[in-house]
C-alpha cells in the first residue's frame, strides 16, 4: 500500500504520544474498576439486607445503572451535568460512568456469589457464636470471593473494551492518539489493527492476572484448582 | 435547570431515535443468532483444521472494543451504508459471544442422547437437526435473552458512524437548542423504561426453564 509507506517512521515518532494515551486508558480502566468494585460490594451486600427499604433502595440503584446504558450515562455526565452547574473533568466523567455502570453489574455478581455460599456455613458460624460482621468477614466472603473472580474477570474485560468511548468525550486516550496517527499517515488499516492488537494484549494480561487471583482464592480455601 | 418546554420539544426527536435504535437491534441480533450458530457448529462439527483459526478469530473479535471495530469498518468498507454496516458489525461482535453460549448449550445435551442416535444409526445431519440442536437451543434461550438486552444497550454506539439513533438525536437536539440536560435525561428514561421490563421478562423465562 503506497499510502502506508510512511507508517513505520511515523509510528516511531508517535511512540511517546501513544505511550501517554496508553497510560490514560490504563488509568481510566484501573480507576473505573476500583470504583466499580467498591460499588459492587456496597450495593451487592445491601441488596441482601433483611430491611426492605435498604434492599429496595439498592435494587433501584442497580436497576437504574444497568438499565440506562453506559453510553447515555457517559454523555449525560459530560453534556447534561454541566447544565445543572457541575462541570467534571472529561476523565472524571469517564471514570464515574464506568464505575457506576460496571458497579451495578458487579453488585449482581457479589449478590449471587454470597447467595451461593451454602447456608450451613452461616449456621455453623451462628452455632460458634460469631456475630454477623465476623461471620461475613471470616466465613461467607472468603468462600464467595472464589466464586466472584471469574465473573469479575468478564466484567473487567468488558470495562476495558468500553474505554475507547473516552475519546468521544475529548479524553486523549489510546484510541484518540492512534486516530491522530491514522489521520497523519493515512494508514487506516494498519492503525486500527495496531489499536485492536493493543486492546487484545491488554485483555490477555488482565485475564492472566485474574486467573492467578482465582487460583490464589481457591488455594486459600483448599479447593480443587488452587495452586 | 430543567426546562419543561425544551423537554416536550425534545421528546419527538428522542422517540424517533429510539425507533431507529430498536430497528437496528432487531436485525443485528438476528445476524448474531445465525452467525453465532454457524461459528459454534464449525467449532463443534466442522473440519478439524478450521476449528482453531475460527476460535482464535472469534476470541479476537470478542475481546477487542466494538467502537474501534465500528470505526475500522466505517473507513475500510466505504461501500456500505452506515446502518447496514452498523448492523453487520454489531451482529458479528455479538455472534462471537453467542457462539460460546451455543457451545455450552450443545455440551449440556446429555451424552445418552448422542449414544441413542448412534444406536439408531441416525445420519449425522439428522442427529444435529432433530436431536441435539432443539435441546441445545432450549438450554440457551435465557442467556440469549440477556445478550439481546445488552446488545440493545450498546446500540447507541452506532451514533459514531452517523446512524441517527437515540443518542445521536439527543446530542443533536441538545446542541441546537442548548438543552442537553433535557434531551439526555429523556434518552436515559426511555432506555430504562424499555430495558427494565425486558430484563424482568428474561428473568421470568429463566426461572421457568430452570429444572
Amino acid at each position: 500500500m503506497p499510502v502506508a509507506a510512511g507508517f513505520l517512521p511515523e509510528l516511531r515518532r508517535a511512540l511517546p504520544r501513544l505511550a501517554e494515551g496508553l497510560l490514560v486508558t490504563v488509568e481510566a480502566t484501573v480507576l473505573g474498576a476500583a470504583l466499580a468494585l467498591v460499588l459492587a460490594y456496597v450495593l451487592g451486600l445491601l441488596s441482601r439486607s433483611a430491611r426492605l427499604p435498604v434492599r429496595g433502595g439498592a435494587r433501584l440503584v442497580v436497576e437504574f445503572f444497568r438499565g440506562t446504558s453506559l453510553y447515555v450515562q457517559l454523555f449525560w455526565l459530560f453534556f447534561a451535568l454541566p447544565m445543572v452547574g457541575f462541570r467534571l473533568e472529561p476523565l472524571a466523567c469517564a471514570v464515574l460512568a464506568l464505575g457506576l455502570n460496571y458497579g451495578a453489574y458487579g453488585a449482581e455478581v457479589v449478590r449471587g456469589a454470597v447467595a451461593a455460599v451454602p447456608r450451613a456455613q452461616t449456621e455453623a458460624g451462628i452455632a460458634l457464636g460469631m456475630g454477623a460482621g465476623l461471620r461475613l468477614r471470616r466465613v461467607v466472603l472468603p468462600q464467595a470471593h472464589a466464586l466472584m473472580v471469574a465473573p469479575f474477570k468478564n466484567l473487567l474485560v468488558q470495562l476495558l473494551k468500553a474505554t475507547p468511548l473516552l475519546s468521544l468525550v475529548t479524553v486523549p486516550d489510546l484510541t484518540f492518539q492512534i486516530d491522530q496517527l491514522r489521520s497523519s499517515t493515512g494508514a487506516t488499516a494498519a492503525s486500527y489493527l495496531l489499536l485492536l492488537g493493543l486492546y487484545f494484549g491488554m485483555a490477555v494480561v488482565l485475564s492472566l492476572l485474574m486467573n492467578a487471583l482465582e487460583r490464589a482464592a481457591k488455594a486459600r480455601l483448599g479447593q480443587e484448582g488452587g495452586a | 435547570m430543567w426546562d419543561g418546554e425544551a423537554a416536550r420539544a425534545a421528546l419527538p426527536a428522542v422517540l424517533e431515535g429510539f425507533g431507529v435504535t430498536v430497528l437496528a437491534t432487531v436485525p443485528a441480533f438476528a445476524v448474531a443468532m445465525l452467525l453465532g450458530l454457524v461459528l459454534a457448529l464449525v467449532q463443534r462439527a466442522g473440519p478439524g483444521w478450521l476449528a482453531l483459526p475460527v476460535r482464535g478469530a472469534a476470541a479476537f473479535v470478542r475481546t477487542t472494543p466494538l467502537l474501534v471495530q465500528l470505526f475500522a469498518a466505517w473507513v475500510l468498507v466505504p461501500a456500505l451504508d452506515a446502518p447496514v454496516l452498523g448492523v453487520l458489525v454489531l451482529g458479528t461482535h455479538y455472534a462471537t459471544y453467542l457462539s460460546e453460549v451455543y457451545r455450552t448449550g450443545i455440551d449440556a445435551v446429555p451424552k445418552g442422547q448422542w449414544e441413542a442416535c448412534t444406536a439408531l444409526s441416525l445420519p449425522r445431519r439428522r442427529v444435529w437437526r432433530a436431536v441435539v440442536l432443539p435441546q441445545a437451543v432450549r438450554n440457551v434461550l435465557p442467556p440469549l435473552g440477556n445478550y439481546a438486552v445488552s446488545m440493545f444497550k450498546e446500540t447507541p454506539l452506532l451514533s459514531v458512524i452517523t446512524v441517527h439513533e437515540m443518542v445521536h438525536e439527543a446530542n443533536t437536539f441538545g446542541s441546537t437548542h442548548f438543552a442537553y440536560l433535557e434531551s439526555f435525561t429523556l434518552a436515559a428514561a426511555v432506555f430504562l423504561l424499555a430495558s427494565w421490563p425486558t430484563s424482568v421478562l428474561v428473568r421470568r423465562l429463566e426461572a421457568r426453564l430452570a429444572v
